[in-house]
């Protein structure tokens, strides 16, 4: 075995912390090997000094035990370093194989027929002439997998890679690499969901505060030691039983849409409810519709057009209402884009409190208390434990985690008795999201309805009493979360369902 | 309406149409870096003085409208330094230039005020000039012009098919995401800024030596900003920019002919005419969000530095 990637002693500090400390580990050739470790670890830094985006202060990288120093991403290409980001770096307004042309310095033409390829060998397709603006999440993400697989790898990283997709395309990412790791290439895996780690997996490093906390074997190591590693001593949740008043609190029935602009799937004829006290989970794929269902719960779509059918809150029909009376009705929303729906990126956390919670006492006599927005606002912060630098810190500046929380909290503040929450947990690192988990189920006890819309299917096992997919714009059958299989469950992300049951 | 008016209406447009046409092309490429550049109307004037200067002094066509390149780039050189080495904001820095531009080109030009000199000859196309009115329309103007159809053939292309274009949106769109690419994100945008500098210093030239072969204080009349405004309501689209440049100056000379025919509407009200159709029709033109999207940098007029 020879080895593909080592690095020695790397440190890199940034004004007021320390991102990595001393950090070595090797990968070999053909080696799948894991980057464990919560948000703010260190993870993302490491791998951008491996792809060249930012530069060590001290260490030494050895690729193919040949020392090199890597000063740019085209640096790293060259060495045949490929990486996937979490946060895409694609641009909307160019079309998919326009994209991958600008990466690779080909025509756009070349890479079309390329992808063309690839679909065969790897069973990963876009279509070459749709532009990225109009892609889902999960599109977006194979996107990117695609202009890797395009370059002639022997390295590649891949940032949280399967939390956009269904159990069978993780299947497929799976397998795909598995090729790889055959032919020779190796891969840094980083992700939150120890279990796939485990099964994947040759070996991991764990990061904690930017240092190597530990070095295991994923198949040989329990889960709990592997938690214990990356977060110190702290119970995952475990959901309690559910109980669910009788009448459905949050009742839809034949709601249909059209196209949804900046979304091409359209709803078809949607039933179902949600009743107070349990959490109804509705998988899928992103760009089957979810856009167009949550905007039509929120209020949002009548912007554009009245969805046909009937939607209730509590027996009263709110289908013609605006999202401020819905909120106001007591509906919380907690929207899949956090900078621009959830919170406004350039707005400090008080302004962001205000936003949706200025019913809560917070207005005298038309102006702003603000005094009062900034106690509502430090409360949020202490309740939900949202790591900030204050409560005029911007939404852009907190992390992913840490803005969900605050925007969860923000609407958990106000005692909704419907919760609309979409991918609640995305991209958020394993301690945030078992407080997350923890707040949606201690709100569940309290009596409140709530929907989650989401890609992670653990997730949605994780906290939802029922359970559906959506696909192609129409919902599969609703089960009871213990009643239904993984496999099931996959079968209705890829709309097998109208003809089984 | 006789045809030879038709013919000189024809050739008049494309005359006063060809400086904004210039400029916006210059703007536009600026703008699809990221890079605001609201000084191209000092630029234009700067541009048009030197060019004067030289002309009158070496009697070379050629070597004045190389200084007025010269003397765009050189301006947009301060304003690229300025916005991006310094990262200061580029709308204040913007208008700083203008108004710099416009003090210092009529500082420069003070013993010029109001000389002439002769204008840049015309440069008929042979055969094709001769025929009835679509020869004196189309095909008898000076190298100029067709320069700026050349330019907006080029930059057409450039943005549409090749990879220069994709990399100046790239960086327009999401500098960050080009930077992690490996894409020279500050080099693309000064070269974008001293391009945009280059072609408000040609279209100064052009002012100055052609179209009104006369050095006059201020005397490009606000059309440096038009082209800016232009950029913006063309969506950043080369096509609306060229026609939106043309229609400005069709209007402008619409307003000339209508004072000719005796119209009895304030000549003030004509003059303002070309500068309201123009925004009027493109603002019309611009009003679909999605399209509008989809050309529109993201990134505008957002400093950028390297390491967060």
């Amino acid at each position: 075995m020879t080895t593909r990637l080592a690095l020695k002693n790397i440190t890199k500090a940034y004004p007021g912390c320390v991102a990595n400390d001393d950090i070595s580990f090797s990968l070999n050739r053909g080696e799948i090997h894991a980057l464990l470790g919560e948000n703010g670890a260190g993870k993302s830094t490491l791998m951008n000094i491996i792809y060249g985006v930012v530069q060590p202060d001290a260490g030494e990288l050895f690729i193919n035990d040949v020392k090199v120093t890597i000063n740019s991403p085209a640096d790293a290409r060259s060495y045949g370093i490929g990486m996937v980001f979490q946060h895409f770096t694609l641009f909307d307004s160019m079309t998919v194989a326009e994209n991958i042309a600008l990466a690779l310095a080909q025509k756009p033409a070349e890479v079309s027929s390329a992808i063309e390829a690839l679909r065969t060998t790897y069973e990963l397709y876009v279509e070459p002439e749709k532009l990225v603006g109009t892609l889902s999440m999960g599109e977006k993400q194979r996107v990117e997998i695609i202009r890797c697989l395009l370059q002639d790898i022997q390295i590649l990283i891949l940032d949280e890679p399967t939390s956009v997709l269904t159990p069978q395309e993780a299947e497929q990412l799976f397998a795909l690499l598995n090729t790889l790791s055959a032919k020779g290439c190796a891969v840094i895996f980083i992700s939150h969901k120890l279990s796939e780690v485990a099964r994947i997996c040759h070996s991991a490093t764990i990061l904690r505060r930017g240092k190597v906390s530990g070095k295991i074997t994923p198949g040989q190591t329990s889960l709990s030691t592997l938690t214990k590693l990356m977060m110190g001593d702290q119970s995952s949740v475990t959901k309690t039983e559910c109980r669910a008043a009788s009448q459905s609190f949050l009742t839809v029935e034949g709601l249909s849409t059209r196209a949804y602009p900046g979304d091409d799937t359209a709803l078809k004829n949607l039933c179902f409810d949600v009743k107070q006290g349990e959490i109804l989970g509705i998988a899928g794929v992103a760009g089957n519709g979810q856009e167009a269902l949550l905007s039509a719960l929120s209020g949002e779509i009548n912007q554009y057009q009245r969805p046909a059918g009937d939607i209730r809150f509590n027996g009263q029909s709110v289908i013609a209402a605006s999202p401020v009376e819905r909120r106001s009705s007591g509906m919380g929303y907690v929207p899949a884009e956090r900078l621009g729906r959830g919170a406004v990126a350039n707005m400090s956390l008080v302004s962001n409190a205000l936003l949706t919670c200025y019913g809560q006492g917070l207005l005298r006599y038309g102006f702003i208390n603000i005094q009062a927005v900034q106690q509502l606002t430090r409360s949020i912060i202490a309740k939900f434990g949202v790591r900030t630098p204050g409560i005029e810190a911007n939404a852009n500046q907190l992390s992913g985690g840490n803005l969900q929380k605050f925007i969860l909290g923000r609407e958990l503040q106000q005692q909704p008795r419907l919760l609309i929450a979409a991918h609640p947990t995305w991209g958020v690192d394993i301690s945030a999201q078992q407080h997350i988990y923890r707040d949606l189920l201690t709100l569940r006890d309290s009596g409140c309805a709530i929907l989650i819309i989401s890609e992670d299917t653990d997730e949605l096992f994780t906290l939802c009493d029922r359970i559906g997919a959506l696909c192609h714009g129409e919902l599969s059958p609703l089960m009871a979360a213990n009643q239904v299989s993984l496999d099931q469950l996959g079968q209705w992300m890829l709309g097998e369902f109208a003809h089984a049951s | 309406m006789d045809l030879d008016l038709l013919a000189s209406l024809l050739y008049a447009t494309f005359r006063t149409g060809t400086p904004i046409l210039l400029v916006a092309l210059g703007e536009l490429i600026c703008e699809k870096s990221g890079v605001l550049n609201l000084g191209q109307e000092g630029v234009m004037l700067m541009g048009a003085v030197t060019g004067f200067i030289v002309v009158s002094q070496f009697d070379s066509y050629a070597l004045g409208i190389f200084t007025s390149v010269l003397t765009g780039i050189v301006m947009a050189a301060i304003f690229a330094f300025i916005t991006l080495t310094l990262q200061a904001n580029q709308v204040a820095s913007g208008l700083a230039l203008a108004i710099f531009g416009t003090g210092l080109s009529a500082f420069i030009g003070t013993d010029y005020q109001g000389q002439s000199i002769a204008g840049l000859p015309s440069l008929a196309v042979p055969h094709l000039s001769e025929i009835s009115v679509i020869g004196p329309a189309f095909f008898q103007h000076d190298i100029l012009v067709y320069t700026s159809l050349a330019a907006t053939f080029l930059l057409w292309w450039n943005l549409k098919y090749a990879r220069l274009g994709l990399i100046l949106k790239a960086v327009g769109e999401n500098p960050d995401a080009a930077n992690a690419l490996g894409l020279p994100v500050l080099k693309v945008r000064y070269l974008a800024v001293l391009f945009g500098g280059a072609m408000s210093g040609l279209a100064g030239a052009y002012v100055s030596l052609v179209y009104t072969p006369l050095w006059a204080e201020n005397m490009t009349a606000g059309r440096g900003w038009i082209a800016v405004a232009l950029v913006v309501f063309a969506s950043w689209r080369i096509s609306r920019v060229l026609l939106g440049a043309y229609l400005f100056g069709l209007a402008s000379i619409l307003h000339l002919v209508a004072q000719v025919f005796g119209a009895d509407i304030s000549p003030n009200l004509l003059a303002a005419l070309p500068y309201a159709a123009t925004i009027v029709v493109l603002v019309i033109l611009s009003s679909n969000q999605t399209r509008h999207k989809l050309f529109a940098p993201l990134a505008l007029a957002i400093p950028w530095h390297k390491s967060r």
